[in-house]
């Protein structure tokens, strides 16, 4: 199939502007202090996409430590993470791991 | 949580006199004994657990705030105090500007909650231009309880 230059651009915007989901759970027994918070943060930032995560009564830039922290997500919490951009899968599922990892067990770093 | 609920107003130190990261979270936690909210005892156990929390990474989480913490069990309470730092700071925050603003917090072990909700409150306030900005220009801990009171009733309208 031959396509035009400019049905090739339109497939590239589309693709480029997917967005991909998932729901995690806040597993450390903390909640998402400031630690997590800086850590999930940092990896939101590694990525192109816009990155958003959806609390129970807010959505919050989820490269920005300060809008992580007003979640105020306790240990059970359950959140959605959200990427718009060309690398949204691959955000949405390093972050993924994070929450999964636990965040590398902080808590066993000693304190929050 | 409103910042009423834990930071000490006898505490508050409009222009601290430290210039180091040590300095300052030193100076807070000595205005913290000097209000009575921690033993004398334990002031130097406090210093040095949030300077370990530091070396986990810096909690100058941008905007020229710094929420240096630790859990502790000496308090029972969530004890906290804020001080501005006109000239700034260097803390190794995270997006590399010097710190003005800090609040310091001392938080039970057994109550992460209270910690969360008191990060939340700072958190959201911070985000407020306005509100920062005055912070930073307080000259007075009257100043600083006024615009903390003020933030806690109904934010700062600018």
């Amino acid at each position: 199939m031959i396509r035009t230059a400019a049905e090739t651009e339109t497939n590239r915007m589309t693709i480029s502007q997917q967005t991909v989901s998932r729901e995690v759970v806040v597993g450390i027994p903390q909640g998402l202090h400031a630690r997590p918070a800086d850590l999930l943060a940092r990896e939101a930032q590694r990525w192109q996409s816009r990155i958003e995560v959806v609390g129970s009564a807010q959505r919050v830039d989820g490269k920005s430590i300060l809008d992580l922290l007003t979640l105020a997500a306790e240990a059970g919490t359950r959140l959605v993470v959200e990427a718009t951009g060309p690398d949204a899968d691959e955000a949405v599922a390093a972050i993924g791991r994070l929450f999964d990892r636990n965040f590398n067990d902080l808590e066993h770093q000693t304190q929050s | 949580m409103k910042f009423s609920d834990f930071v000490t107003l006898d505490a508050i130190r409009a222009h601290v006199d430290a210039t180091t990261k040590e300095g300052v979270i030193r100076e807070m936690v000595q205005a913290l004994v000097d209000a009575g909210r921690i033993s004398v005892d334990e002031m130097e156990g406090i210093i040095k657990a949030i300077m370990k929390r530091e070396d986990l990474g810096s909690t100058g989480i941008g905007r020229g705030v710094a929420v240096p913490h630790t859990k502790h069990p000496s308090v029972n309470r969530l004890v906290g105090t804020v001080a501005v730092s006109p000239e700034g700071i260097n803390f190794d925050s995270l997006d590399g500007e010097p710190v003005h603003l800090f609040f310091l917090l001392v938080s039970p072990p057994d109550r992460p909650g209270d910690h969360l909700r008191a990060l939340e409150n700072i958190s959201r306030q911070l985000r407020d231009d306005a509100f920062c900005r005055l912070l930073k220009a307080a000259k007075t801990p009257d100043d600083v309880q006024h615009l903390l009171e003020e933030a806690d009733s109904h934010g700062i309208v600018s």
